[in-house]
């Protein structure tokens, strides 16, 4: 069965969405500390890791947390990959015009998400907890997890992770796939009536 | 009944105590000063520091310290004149100069207006004018100045920072000076130099020097709109004394201020006039790239008499031995103050080019034609106090005079000339300011006074004393006092510039990626000890929270080492010092990214702790290492290292 217009039509919104992840970080983790009275930020890109990077690693000694670079993620290479393939997908999807391409095409992107939030949170656990047993500073049964939403209190530093600009679309990406498939199954179900 | 008259008489002595200043403050003063934690000035307040050589910066209107630049005399806390980049900052013809006295500072200014770029300071003592670069707070350049003495009236600036000038206060022979002092009269001349600014980058240079006859240049001044092609500078001892001034300069009732038109002198100078003559100064110059001052002994400059300069320096009476000579903000005005003087004489520009084109003169001084008094005058402020010095602007048609011997500042109107206003300042004041109050656009919200004499301000602190300022809030038509608190050096003159001209362009680190600086250590894994003959070098990092090497062995009596400290920090006020035991040599502070350099000359053998002396983290206190000094001739092989790597670790 084809797609409604608005299922057209939202395959090129979620591709536009997703276009915004070259453009904008997809996540952004803030630091704050008495001595940082600005704050310190780390945002995390498709490719990329920016911010105070360089800042938070110089702290990092202190309580043996391994320092950040940007060469250890392959998520850098395999992320944009993936996202460029799912994109290109979308449109293959819209010539084909057939509902049970779109529903295939979601689940893979839920699939993606589900895959590329636990791979985020594995990180962020090896981050917090793999730390150097010779570190100047260590607190017994302390760890440094960053949170991966929301906020979070670690001695004297305060971190708060939420997503920036183009997670948001991300996950309005997501929304509106779903809303999308919801729709399609309710057109095609009265179709059939 | 005699004694109860002369209790009487005691009571009433008692009684009429006379008024003291404690009654001064008023209303919410304290609030107007009160800048609350946290929170900025208003304005920066950039003050000389007289004889401590050095600039300090407060912060307007709290009156708070935030910083001393050192310029002109040795810094060991910061190694300013110690480290073996910052040496030849100090570099004179007569050597290594330690110290100086730092009179006047002038902020680099665009159309007559503060633009906030570099600030100019002069050094009395060994004439020198430093440029400090306003984005880091540095001395960047000192220039020094042949054929001067006393360097006194200047760094002042022409409206674009064309040029800063440079007048001797002592009139000097020229060349060799052994020559009878009794000779000044035929021997001794006056010269002032024009100091041309780059525009871009800032680099001084001396364009030309004219020579005047022999007298003391004092202050001086740049013309602005109308008066744009002029200087004046306030002359004393025209009479010419070379022994006890005091009296001798006092002779005359007026002496001078030079009216020069340096916009016809620099057209005379390019067209070729002028003669090159031998004159050693030092240049010097921090290469901001490669973090290394160098010093350059130039050997030439051009100097152009007076008597070649027609209808270009004329000469207008003034009562009384003057010493300040302000140019109100139109550039209509110029203000002479006569020390000894009762009155306080305000010249017109439009007189002025009217008297000149009218060859109004009254004779020569020497060759130099002088104006009729009379036909300049725009002017006189009647019995303004006693001892006027120094005029600022508050460019609401106001100037407000320092009165040395009264000890207040007086309020007067420029056009009326009458005396509107006066507040006592505790006491003895010599300079004031307002922020911008020298320039076209004044920020006339407060004035500053900067006073010599403290005697019973503060609790006593012995026989010497802090000098003090204090701030009066001129917003209303009353000035009144708000703050007063005590200064350290001795303030001259000050500029002040509101904060956000310069705040947001002030550096926070230095790019490590940009150091270019001959012994960088880019990298832990870089630092290392290399001998070359007697002289050793180490390349040295500084991290959080420790020194790389921290184990130095192999270093022998005598030897010349060069700690080569490179800070690696990235982030902000996270700067690192660096001192050794015993060493007769002042430490290091390294500023995030920057490379600094300590020698130390070992004399004893033995063992050498060093360390950080910059508190900059947890564990600052484990941030030392030693260095192991062997008797000249021993074999004890050079190694170093950190950790692992530190001599002998790795063998067990």
């Amino acid at each position: 069965m084809k797609l409604t217009r608005l299922g057209k039509a939202s395959i090129i919104v979620v591709i536009l969405f997703l276009a915004t992840l070259w453009a904008f970080p997809m996540w952004d983790i803030q630091l704050g500390a008495p001595q940082y009275p600005d704050g310190l930020s780390m945002q995390i890109w498709i490719n990329d890791v920016g911010g105070d990077v360089e800042i938070i690693n110089g702290l990092n000694h202190y309580i043996g947390m391994k320092t950040i670079h940007k060469e250890d993620f392959k998520e850098f290479v395999y992320l944009p990959i993936t996202m460029m393939s799912f994109m290109a997908l979308g449109l293959v999807v819209l010539l084909l015009n057939r509902k049970r391409y779109y529903y295939i095409w979601t689940g893979i992107f839920v699939v993606i998400g589900l895959v590329s939030f636990y791979d985020f949170y594995s990180w962020l656990y090896k981050y917090g907890h793999d730390l150097d047993p010779n570190a100047p500073i260590q607190v017994p049964g302390m760890a440094y997890q960053p949170p991966l939403i929301g906020y979070k209190k670690m001695l004297n530093f305060e971190a708060l992770s939420q997503p920036h600009v183009g997670g948001w679309f991300y996950i309005a990406a997501g929304a509106l796939m779903v809303f999308v498939c919801y729709y399609e199954w309710k057109k095609s179900k009265t179709a059939i009536k | 009944m005699y004694t109860a008259l002369g209790l009487g008489t005691f009571t009433i002595l008692q009684g009429c105590k006379m008024k003291n200043a404690e009654s001064v403050v008023t209303g919410n003063a304290a609030a107007k000063a009160y800048v609350a934690p946290g929170q900025y000035d208003e304005f920066y307040n950039f003050v000389s520091g007289g004889f401590n050589g050095q600039v300090s910066v407060y912060g307007l209107p709290s009156g708070r310290l935030l910083k001393i630049i050192p310029v002109f005399s040795v810094f060991p806390e910061n190694g300013y004149g110690y480290s073996e980049e910052s040496k030849p900052m100090l570099n004179t013809t007569a050597g290594q100069v330690p110290w100086d006295d730092q009179h006047h500072l002038t902020i680099s200014l665009t159309n007559g207006e503060q633009d906030g770029r570099w600030l100019f300071a002069n050094a009395n003592n060994t004439p020198r004018v430093a440029r400090i670069d306003l984005t880091t707070f540095k001395t960047v350049e000192i220039l020094q100045l042949p054929n001067s003495a006393g360097n006194h009236s200047s760094p002042y600036l022409t409206e674009n920072t064309e040029y800063v000038v440079a007048g001797t206060r002592f009139a000097v022979p020229l060349g060799e000076g052994d020559v009878p002092i009794s000779s000044f009269k035929e021997n001794f001349k006056s010269t002032i130099s024009f100091i041309s600014v780059d525009k871009e980058h800032g680099n001084m240079d001396i364009a030309f020097q004219v020579v005047l006859p022999g007298m003391d240049l004092d202050l001086s001044r740049g013309g602005k709109g109308p008066s744009h092609d002029w200087f004046f500078f306030s002359t004393y001892n025209t009479e010419q004394a070379h022994t006890l001034l005091e009296v001798q300069a006092s002779e005359k009732d007026k002496d001078f201020i030079v009216a020069l038109n340096w916009k016809k002198i620099e057209e005379y100078v390019k067209s070729g006039k002028g003669k090159k003559v031998k004159a050693e100064y030092a240049h010097n110059h921090l290469d901001e790239e490669t973090q290394q001052a160098e010093s350059k002994i130039q050997d030439e400059v051009i100097v152009v008499d007076h008597n070649e300069l027609k209808g270009m320096v004329y000469m207008i009476p003034c009562p009384k031995s003057p010493h300040g000579c302000d140019v109100d903000p139109t550039g209509q005005y110029i203000v002479g103050s006569g020390k000894l003087a009762a009155l306080i004489p305000v010249f017109s520009f439009d007189k002025l080019t009217k008297a000149i084109a009218a060859k109004d003169f009254e004779g020569d001084y020497h060759g130099i034609p002088v104006l009729k008094y009379e036909s300049v005058l725009h002017g006189e402020v009647k019995k303004p106090g006693l001892g006027p010095l120094h005029t600022e602007f508050d460019g609401k048609g106001f100037g407000y005079t320092s009165m040395f011997l009264s000890s207040e500042i007086v309020k007067w109107n420029i056009e009326t000339l009458e005396v509107v206003d006066r507040v006592p300042t505790y006491y003895s004041i010599g300079h004031l300011c307002i922020p911008g109050g020298d320039t076209k656009k004044p920020w006339g919200k407060y004035v500053i006074a900067y006073n010599k004499i403290t005697k019973d301000r503060y609790l006593p602190t012995g026989p010497e004393l802090a000098q003090s300022a204090q701030i009066y809030d001129i917003s209303g038509d009353k000035m009144e006092l708000i703050l007063d608190y005590p200064t350290v050096g001795e303030p001259h003159y000050a500029q002040g510039i509101a904060a956000s001209v310069i705040k947001d362009k002030s550096v926070k680190i230095y790019d490590i990626n940009k150091n270019k600086h001959k012994y960088v250590t880019m990298g832990e894994k870089k630092a290392k000890v290399e001998r070359n003959g007697n002289r050793v070098d180490v390349y040295m990092t500084a991290i959080r929270s420790h020194l790389a090497p921290d184990n130095i062995e192999g270093i022998y009596v005598g030897d010349e080492v060069y700690f080569h400290v490179t800070n690696l920090e990235q982030d902000w006020d996270i700067p690192h010092g660096f001192a050794i035991k015993n060493n007769p040599n002042a430490e290091l502070l390294i500023m995030p990214g920057e490379t600094a350099t300590l020698k130390f000359v070992p004399q004893k053998a033995g063992m050498y702790p060093f360390y950080c002396t910059d508190f900059c983290s947890a564990l600052h206190q484990e941030m030392q290492g030693y260095m192991r000094v062997s008797p000249k001739g021993s074999n004890v092989p050079l190694r170093f290292g950190i950790g692992e790597t530190a001599p002998g670790v790795a063998a067990k």
